[in-house]
């Protein structure tokens, strides 16, 4: 890609009016926030309010350096490594690529917010979007981190580990082939990078580290919002009513996973404290949660286009739940 | 939004995170653990924004950095931009373009797309299967070169604009850590355990609640024997009138936060209110009552000292 400078200064000038107004409406908000504040901080003091902001800043805190880190790792993917790399890394089948793909979740160790830009990034990078979305719905359930909070959490139960990793691992790949048999290219609807082509690697990348914190991050804002207000309004003495019935049990965990958009990190400590429940119900708690919830839908819809998103995620979602019944029914 | 609006953005959130993961703000809301990670993904976000603003103000701009509209769209793709954007159709160029999507799908491009605009159409075409940037009304593609080149429909940098609220959240409101209110919505979360070690050295012994509340209900208070216990939490009205010693557990963030109850009998300060935080020297009591959330069993700990504290640096308990 090269350049093509603007033809006409009107549309010089017109695009430096934006630029200057952008940032201009930009720092009126700040100073009218900073001249507010007072009345700002009184409002939100509610204890309800209170704790939904508190729930809402302490997610982003918790996400952001998955965020970067993740944003960082997408950067160098696309910037740095050569498509021939995966190329030659992935089996050439796009059959095999997919469980391959879910197996190198591992390397990536934390949790769901990083794994949605690194697979942005492998897709932009030529790998079949099948396996990069058998690596994105198996990493933040099968790295090493989780599985260890996993094992801290129900300690002496090691089969609980066991079958988490392997109901998530065999979504992922169940997921890729889904992919592989009936979805459409269309569905994704990508912003091509051709343009860091033609940049030089250094500014291409920091280029690329912005796109994605912003775009992501933005998306993030969303999910973290909409968790914490879950978080807030559901009672969670209504659960214990919906713990009884089997069936009700694992559906109920696996939405309230949706819901509550809990780290992948945290989510077996989590789902331990949830005693009333089957453990069945809890392991489609921790296998449903790193694949999809509502922090997760958001960046995807970010990402990877609305379209895909309203597939994907129902999808994953039926998948994951009837995978861990399963599992958990042979396995617990 | 433009880059250096998004430079400022980024700068502000890095900012942010790292006053926060610099001074104890941070244990509000997640754990000690987390700190070097925020510190340096702050430093990543502030060093990101400084290149970003550094490209865009020196002089000479990278000759590719904001070209004209270009469209990605490998497929049936059709960009859409409020001037003469470009769509590239399958590699083709076609200068001029006006471009129509189908509006329900199609980002709006919201640029003055300009110029003889080149839209080689940089999807994948050969790629296996679906190769990047395909699809129908694949509205990449508006001019005003603020973007990358690219465009954003309803999902682009606008989004951005949203990171203002947790920068807002952390440097102006920065709200408390949880209390009172959350751990009254959340049942007195216990593991059930077996295996009790002996309690450490120490008179009175200094115990976390979690450990204290298992002892006393999982193994009936077998190992606490008659030794004296301290125990630190803020206070909490509780079922049938008690009062209860309470501190809220992290594994992560506040998100996953749940409480750990412990009720107290005894002699208590007049004028106790919600959120005080108190010390309480005392011992084991065969006296229990339930959580009315989730029916978990809230131990009794027959208090024989209290003391009125200050709201430690770091409330909540790992």
């Amino acid at each position: 890609m090269t350049s093509s400078p603007p033809t006409s200064t009107a549309a010089a000038a017109r695009r430096r009016r934006r630029r200057i107004g952008s940032v201009e409406v930009l720092a009126a908000l700040l100073v009218l926030v900073v001249l507010f504040r007072d009345p700002l901080t009184e409002s939100l003091s509610a204890p309800a309010l209170q704790t939904w902001l508190t729930v809402f800043v302490s997610v982003m805190t918790q996400a952001i350096p998955f965020l970067v880190f993740g944003v960082v790792l997408s950067g160098i993917i696309a910037v740095f490594v050569p498509p021939s790399f995966f190329a030659k890394a992935l089996p050439k089948h796009p059959a095999l690529a997919v469980p391959t793909a879910s197996v190198a979740g591992v390397v990536l160790p934390g949790c769901e917010c990083a794994s949605v830009p690194v697979a942005g990034a492998l897709v932009r990078r030529g790998v079949t979007p099948a396996a990069a979305f058998a690596f994105l719905l198996a990493s933040p359930a099968v790295n090493p981190i989780v599985l260890v909070s996993t094992a801290v959490a129900f300690p002496g139960q090691p089969r609980v580990v066991i079958a988490r990793a392997l109901a998530s691992l065999v979504v992922a790949c169940l997921m890729g082939w889904l992919w592989q048999a009936f979805g459409k290219g269309s569905w994704l609807r990508m912003p091509s990078r051709a343009h860091l082509d033609g940049m030089d690697k250094w500014p291409a990348f920091w280029a690329s580290v912005r796109h994605d914190v912003l775009h992501a991050g933005g998306f993030l804002v969303i999910g973290a919002a909409a968790a914490a207000v879950i978080g807030v309004v559901v009672p969670k003495s209504w659960l214990a009513h919906l713990a009884a019935d089997p069936v009700i049990a694992v559906l109920v965990l696996g939405l309230l996973a949706v819901l509550l958009s809990i780290c992948s990190e945290a989510d077996a400590f989590v789902a331990a404290s949830l005693t009333q429940f089957s453990m069945t119900a809890r392991l489609a708690f921790m296998v449903v949660g790193p694949m999809i919830d509502l922090k997760l839908f958001a960046m995807q819809a970010g990402i990877f286009g609305r379209g895909f998103a309203l597939r994907f995620a129902p999808a994953t979602f039926v998948l994951a739940i009837g995978v861990a019944a399963v599992v958990g029914t042979v396995l617990l | 939004m433009n880059r250096q609006a998004q430079a400022v953005i980024l700068l502000l959130v890095g900012g942010a995170v790292l006053r926060a993961s610099l001074t104890d703000q941070y244990l509000n809301y997640v754990k000690p653990g987390l700190q070097p990670y925020l510190i340096l993904a702050g430093a990543i976000l502030v060093v990101a924004g400084l290149f970003s603003l550094w490209y865009e103000l020196r002089p000479t701009r990278p000759a590719t950095a904001g070209g004209p509209a270009v469209a990605g769209a490998g497929g049936a793709g059709v960009a859409v931009a409020g001037g003469s954007a470009v769509a590239g159709v399958d590699g083709a160029v076609s200068p001029g373009h006006d471009g129509h999507g189908d509006v329900g799908d199609a980002a709006h491009g919201h640029g003055d797309g300009h110029g003889p605009g080149q839209g080689p159409g940089h999807g994948d075409d050969d790629g296996p299967g679906h190769g990047p940037g395909h699809g129908p009304g694949h509205g990449h593609g508006h001019g005003d070169g603020d973007d990358d080149g690219h465009g954003h429909g309803p999902g682009g940098p606008k989004v951005a604009w949203l990171l203002l609220a947790p920068v807002l959240g952390l440097l102006l409101v920065a709200p408390p850590a949880l209390g009172s209110y959350a751990a009254g919505r959340a049942g007195s979360a216990l593991v059930e355990k077996s295996d009790f070690a002996p309690l450490p050295a120490g008179d009175p012994v200094k115990l976390t609640m979690l450990d204290y509340a298992s002892r006393a209900v999982f193994d009936r208070g077998v190992s606490l024997g008659e030794r004296r216990v301290e125990l630190s939490g803020f206070v909490m009205r509780g079922p049938e009138g008690t009062w209860l010693l309470a501190r809220m557990m992290l594994s992560c963030c506040a998100a996953d936060a749940r409480p750990v109850k412990v009720a107290l009998a005894g002699q208590l300060p007049e004028g106790l209110r919600d959120e005080q935080w108190l010390r309480v020297t005392g011992g084991y009591t065969g006296r229990q009552v339930k959580d009315v959330v989730n029916g978990e069993t809230i131990p009794f700990i027959e208090v024989t000292d209290v003391a009125l504290i200050e709201t430690p640096v770091e409330q909540y308990e790992s």
